[in-house]
């Protein structure tokens, strides 16, 4: 049954309906290359084993009743453990939440668990969602599987691995600066950081709430359209959740027509800074959809050379405030120092202790950026950037529907490279971070390999708020018209996984 | 715009609640001075003119009606408590010194 791992998870969900193959013995097959390929991968910090399969036998007992189901029920997915699930552990990839369960679920869990996916486990994270490696978990780096040695792109590095790994069709991913897409990119998989609002933040740990988005990370473009459309729409629990219908995405994405759109190109997302092989390959995605009937126009965003400042006062800012939950009192661990414990050296030594560097370090940052006498300059100022940022994407948006621009500046690096310098790291994440200043959606797809290194490139695609159905009617095409020169889907390409390169 | 030393991160430090040691104090400060540096250009590109934004999309009076709606027991709220008594999040002495 292995051959049940590589379907998309759409040709799954028509094999259940059709009942040529059970929920039972597709959620098996993924926990069985679960087992077979983890240990080298480190994708999930918790597998879900018994539930899933509970899950999975109860929905093969309600389709042989006759009962309607949910197109995706039987599906599984992987859920990022920044995400709050009842009945498993939540860690959000840090010591401080180690052995932590939530009392409750997030908004976009019972939402699967109303469309009966099982969820397969919980993956592995930078911690706290912050990094661009995944480097930064508290539980050991996630690996390529495109290259054992290299990153999967990070904060969701987890998710993005296990759906390239073939561990799961499906995952659940957050993206407060490129947290799904970078991944999604160096992995050579799909993910979309949907409109600020479109998807309920409910059960996500905060780190920067006017930036974070929950988001759908699989194989295909249609796969992403139709999770998107499983945890979409409103929810009275995140009152920064728009009221508005989750939209036609799937019918977007099955449409896939890109005759007589405008993409704009944006010069200043590309160039210096960028890998050859990454820019090759852009180019000849943007011949493949001028082929296919699209008006490729350039577009000019001058003030997205401010964003990545921007953000890193803005993100810091707003994580100093949300991780100051984490005092040892109410939930995670406490650490009592010798002497008076007093609740304030508590917190100090908890803190100090179950936080990571580059926590520390964000915390710093935005406690300094916060501070008085600096607010104005700082986080004031970066406020203002944003405004500039959402002016230049208006004026984009004028002259094209929608944007397109290599997602990340290279290919997946080696582990370990960039680890003793945090501005390199933030670098990653040069061309993400602009959407998620201005809310507006992103999707990821991948644009094939890298000449130099033989490594994945991603194209991020970009809307206007709202307007996520083209993301999925352009990402469509592209992946059909790149699919078709490489005779197949690019992860066809990616080397087997042996248990024996890695290892935990 | 101010650069960052050392004595304000073990300012900021004792704020935000985080021990930290000399040698965590030393390699922060030369970390952060090199990222204060990177973004303090932001200070200088918007002018008064520009306002700012707090939130990429706005909402505005954002209610729901005033019922008691789901809420923790008093057992889930306290599962992941590292000590509780009476049905409380126990903590240690808020003062030194007793």
């Amino acid at each position: 049954m292995t051959d049940l791992i590589h379907f998309s998870a759409d040709t799954l969900a028509q094999k259940l309906a059709a009942k040529e193959v059970s929920a039972v013995e597709v959620t098996q097959a993924h926990l069985d290359r679960i087992d077979a390929v983890d240990g080298a991968i480190n994708a999930f910090l918790h597998v879900n084993t018994d539930e899933a399969l509970l899950v999975a036998a109860e929905v093969d007992k309600a389709r042989a009743d006759g009962d309607t189901l949910h197109p995706l029920a039987g599906v599984p997915i992987a859920v990022k453990d920044l995400i709050v699930t009842r009945g498993q552990p939540t860690t959000a990839g840090s010591r401080i939440l180690e052995g932590w369960q939530s009392p409750y679920d997030a908004t976009v869990v019972r939402r699967l668990r109303a469309a009966r996916m099982p969820i397969l486990g919980k993956t592995n994270l930078d911690e706290f969602a912050m990094g661009s490696s995944t480097e930064h978990s508290a539980f050991g780096p996630t690996r390529n599987p495109w290259d054992l040695d290299r990153i999967p792109g990070g904060s969701g590095g987890g998710s993005a691995a296990a759906v390239a790994a073939f561990e799961a069709p499906l995952a659940l991913g957050t993206d407060t600066g490129g947290s799904i897409r970078q991944p999604g990119a160096v992995t050579g998989t799909v993910g979309v950081k949907p409109t600020y609002g479109g998807v309920s933040r409910y059960g996500a740990i905060a780190m920067a709430s006017s930036l974070d988005q929950i988001g759908p990370v699989s194989r295909t473009v249609l796969d992403s359209a139709l999770l998107h459309e499983v945890i979409g729409g409103h929810d009275p629990h995140d009152s920064t959740s728009l009221t508005d219908p989750v939209g036609a995405l799937v019918e977007a994405a099955r449409m896939g027509q890109v005759e007589g759109m405008r993409i704009g190109v944006i010069k200043e997302l590309q160039g210096e800074g960028y890998q050859a092989g990454v820019l090759t390959r852009f180019h000849e995605s943007l011949e493949l959809l001028r082929s296919a009937g699209a008006e490729i126009v350039e577009v000019s965003c001058p003030n997205f050379r401010y964003a990545l400042g921007a953000y890193y006062l803005i993100m810091p800012s707003e994580a100093s405030s949300n991780l100051a939950k984490y005092d040892g009192v109410r939930f995670g661990l406490r650490v009592v120092p010798e002497g008076t414990p007093t609740i304030e050296r508590v917190m100090g030594a908890t803190r100090a202790a179950g936080f990571g560097d580059e926590v520390k370090r964000r915390i710093i940052l935005g406690t300094y950026a916060l501070s008085a006498g600096y607010y104005d300059a700082y986080y004031g100022s970066a406020q203002k950037v944003r405004t500039l940022i959402q002016r230049d994407f208006a004026a984009a948006f004028e002259q094209a529907d929608v944007l397109v621009s290599p997602t990340a500046p290279t290919t997946a690096f080696r582990l370990g490279e960039k680890l003793d310098d945090p501005l390199a790291m933030y670098l990653n994440d040069v061309a993400t971070i602009p959407a998620n200043l201005a809310g507006v959606p992103g999707l990821s797809l991948p644009g094939g390999l890298a000449d130099e290194d033989g490594l994945p490139v991603g194209i991020q695609l970009l809307a206007p708020a709202r307007q996520d159905a083209r993301l999925y009617r352009v990402g469509a095409v592209l992946e059909s018209l790149l699919e078709a020169t490489w005779g197949g889907p690019l992860l066809a390409q990616a080397p087997e996984i042996t248990q024996s390169a890695g290892g935990k | 715009m101010a650069e960052i030393n050392r004595d304000d991160v073990a300012h900021l430090a004792r704020l935000a609640h985080i021990d930290m040691n000399d040698d965590e104090l030393d390699r922060m400060a030369g970390e952060l001075a090199v990222i204060v540096d990177s973004i303090k250009s932001v200070s200088e590109v918007a002018g008064d003119d520009v306002p700012a934004t707090s939130h990429p999309i706005p909402l505005s009076n954002v209610f729901r009606e005033d019922v008691v709606g789901e809420t923790l027991s008093n057992e889930e709220a306290l599962l992941g408590a590292p000590d509780n008594a009476d049905g409380r999040f126990k903590v240690p002495a808020i003062l030194d010194g007793e």
